[in-house]
């Protein structure tokens, strides 16, 4: 039963969207690489679609503070790490397929 | 990709610090190049992987970066320490760094185009962190496992170990091995092919037996057998079949046997220094306690020995020696016998071998006893038991140690005899223990099958086990074979009759002539006093007769004054005429 409709985030328990206030996410980067402005670009789009004004962007450029790679076990760039609400979620690519991102971050329901 | 190994110049080494492994290699794994590891699971990968890197800190000055997708830095750093190395001192000093790499695939979603630049960042970072010249990546295979795209994994793989050729470092890669056709599950080996080994890991007759293998070394040499290696509280360590040759030195030194009969049959003097002695012989025909005697002796001159015990606790064979008049255990209170017991079962046969010559190693003995050598051989000699043997012999000959080795036959098995055949070759003296069953008793035999390079004798021996240890008496030759026990002792009592009688009939006939010439001599008595009385006689009849014609003459002479008229008239039996 796939919808792809926005009206299906409102099926309240099964996704975060009313989990908490503020949505915390970081997106890890390498350089200015097309795949690494692709995925802020769709991540921000989705987040003034579904988040607006409860969430916060925190990007990390790796090849200026490659420690912090090791914090989240990031291997792969880009990759979204959304670190509030809990449960930790991690979603790795351009963000460039609306629907595994929107249901990896738990924005609508696995299908 | 370019091969340097064409040119003239020697392909620059890695040393891997792991005994065996540089000698197979020829010096270690390419330098700044990736070297393949894989084998199946438990086959030891991780720890030549971590020998690997901890060498290189602590030998080479060449720090390393270990980067575990498998084991957390926890377990591993506890699982190198299990064997001795103190990986969180490394770490501590800024010569090894771990990072371990975790990806779970229920928590990763992937959502378009990515690259691993975050593995490149990562590994970037702690090489430049430590300075690292080796890098391994364990197992880097597990990322198939966590992320689907094999297409974006295979090309970043590809661009990874390039990118590790152009920082120089050396590194060991590990993977899992494949089912079929590959040797590893994702085909790594297509990326990595300057250098890759494989580690096997075997069980044989419910013994497990590890073995290495350099597949492929780019541009150099190496050794392409299957060599058996063994992880142990000290680690790695490979047994490479060409280490050991014939080149040992030979001495002329002789050492006593410890049993003064066993002494006499070879020219009073023993066993050659440094020599291989095989003890054989059915059970309870004596083995251990003649490997006891020799020990002893070693131990009463001073001399340090090991007793590699595969059937009896090291107790046990104390008290046992203690009922024949031996008593070893001062000699263990001394310090100079050392007593090591496992059972056969314990590890393969490699195994063994790697803990005799360490034990040999650290002990540093005269004089070794391996009781009994086919306990660890198992049903029939395989070639590759009869390798290992070799091994054995060659790496305690090398070593100095004159060696007794025992094997236990058993009676009338073909195999057995096949045993002794096979290991015989490479032993100097072989000594033979034997049962000899004769009139409802059993008796034990002993001869020198062989003994290289002295003479020996060819004599049949009565080995007896007496309250003061071994002792050879020469065996009786009869109708039907040697003699032993109480045939021995009945013969020997008929000897002994024979001579007693002899010897009374010669006291008798002694005795006789003794007699004879006694009433001979009685004899000459009598008739030298028969002689001494007639002669007695003789002369006091010639006594008579002249002082009967003195007396005579003076009567003519008064006589014939009478006529004379010189005196008074006389008569004379002349006158009367």
């Amino acid at each position: 039963m796939r919808e792809e409709m926005p009206s299906t985030q409102g099926y309240g328990a099964s996704t975060d969207t009313e989990a908490v206030e503020t949505w915390e996410l970081r997106l890890y980067v390498a350089g200015q690489s097309p795949k690494s402005l692709a995925a802020f670009a769709n991540l921000k789009r989705f987040c003034e679609e579904h988040l607006p004004g409860h969430y916060e962007i925190e990007v990390i450029d790796l090849l200026e503070n490659p420690q912090l790679a090791e914090g989240d076990q990031i291997i792969a760039i880009p990759t979204l790490v959304r670190k509030l609400p809990e449960p930790m979620k991690k979603i790795i690519g351009d963000l460039s397929n609306t629907e595994r991102t929107l249901v990896g971050l738990n924005l609508r329901p696995r299908g | 990709m370019t091969d340097p190994g064409s040119t003239l110049v020697p392909l620059p080494k890695s040393p891997t610090g792991i005994s065996g492994l540089d000698e197979i290699t020829g010096g270690g794994l390419p330098r700044g190049r990736p070297t393949l590891v894989c084998g199946g699971p438990g086959c030891g990968k991780t720890l030549l992987a971590a020998e690997f890197l901890v060498h290189g800190a602590t030998e080479f000055d060449e720090p390393g970066v270990f980067m575990s997708f498998e084991e957390p830095v926890a377990d591993l750093v506890a699982n190198v320490a299990a064997l001795g190395f103190d990986v969180d001192r490394l770490v501590a000093e800024g010569r090894i760094y771990i990072d371990h790499v975790r990806v779970e695939r229920n928590e990763i979603e992937e959502a378009g185009e990515y690259d691993l630049e975050g593995l490149f960042v990562r590994l970037s970072h702690a090489i430049g962190k430590v300075g690292a010249r080796r890098v391994v990546l364990d197992t880097i295979e597990t990322l198939f496992a966590g992320l689907s795209d094999t297409g974006i994994l295979r090309s970043e793989l590809k661009r990874l170990f390039h990118w590790l050729k152009d920082q120089g470092v050396t590194a060991v890669v590990t993977g899992e091995r494949g089912d079929v056709g590959t040797l590893t599950r994702h085909g790594l080996e297509e990326y990595v092919s300057d250098c890759v080994i494989v580690l096997d890991h075997r069980v044989d007759t419910q013994v497990s037996t590890r073995r290495l293998r350099v597949v492929k070394y780019r541009g150099s040499s190496h050794g392409t057998n299957e060599y058996p290696f063994l992880i142990d509280d000290r680690g790695f360590a490979v047994l490479p079949i060409t280490s050991v040759g014939l080149d040992h030195e030979v001495s002329e030194e002789r050492i006593s046997t410890g049993i003064p009969g066993l002494d006499a049959m070879m020219g009073e003097k023993g066993f050659y220094r440094a020599s291989s002695i095989l003890i054989s012989g059915t059970a309870g025909t004596g083995k251990t306690t003649t490997c006891a005697h020799f020990v002893d002796a070693a131990c009463r001159r001073g001399e340090r020995t090991l007793f590699f015990a595969f059937e009896e606790a090291p107790s046990q064979i104390i008290r046992n020696i203690r009922s024949v008049g031996l008593d070893l255990a001062p000699h263990v209170d001394s310090g100079l016998l050392g007593f090591h017991a496992a059972r056969p079962t314990l590890h393969g046969l490699e195994m063994h071998l790697a803990t005799i010559l360490r034990a040999v190693d650290d002990a540093r003995p005269v004089a070794v006893v391996i009781d009994p050598i086919t306990a660890l051989l198992g049903d029939g000699v395989s070639d590759e038991v009869r390798a290992m043997v070799t091994r054995l012999i060659d790496g305690l000959k090398s070593r100095g140690v004159t060696t007794m080795f025992t094997t236990l036959g058993r009676m009338g098995s073909p195999s057995q005899e096949w045993t002794d055949v096979a290991i015989s070759s490479l032993i100097d003296t072989w000594i033979l223990l034997r049962d000899q069953e004769l009139n409802g008793e059993r008796n034990r035999l002993l001869y020198i099958l062989k003994s290289r390079g002295m003479s020996h004798s060819n004599q049949l021996r009565e080995f007896l086990l007496t309250d003061q240890g071994v002792e050879l008496v020469p065996a009786y030759p009869g109708p039907e074979g040697a003699l032993t026990g109480s045939s021995r002792i009945q013969q020997e009592a008929k000897s002994r009759q024979a001579e007693a009688e002899r010897e009374h009939r010669l006291e008798r006939l002694r005795c006789e002539v003794e007699g004879k010439r006694t009433v001979a001599e009685a004899r000459i008595q009598a008739l030298q006093a028969e002689i001494a009385a007639q002669e007695a006689e003789l002369a006091a009849v010639l006594e008579a007769d002249s002082a009967r014609q003195r007396i005579g003459l003076e009567a003519e002479q008064k006589v014939a004054r009478g006529l004379r008229g010189d005196d008074a008239p006389t008569t004379t039996p002349n006158g009367r005429r």
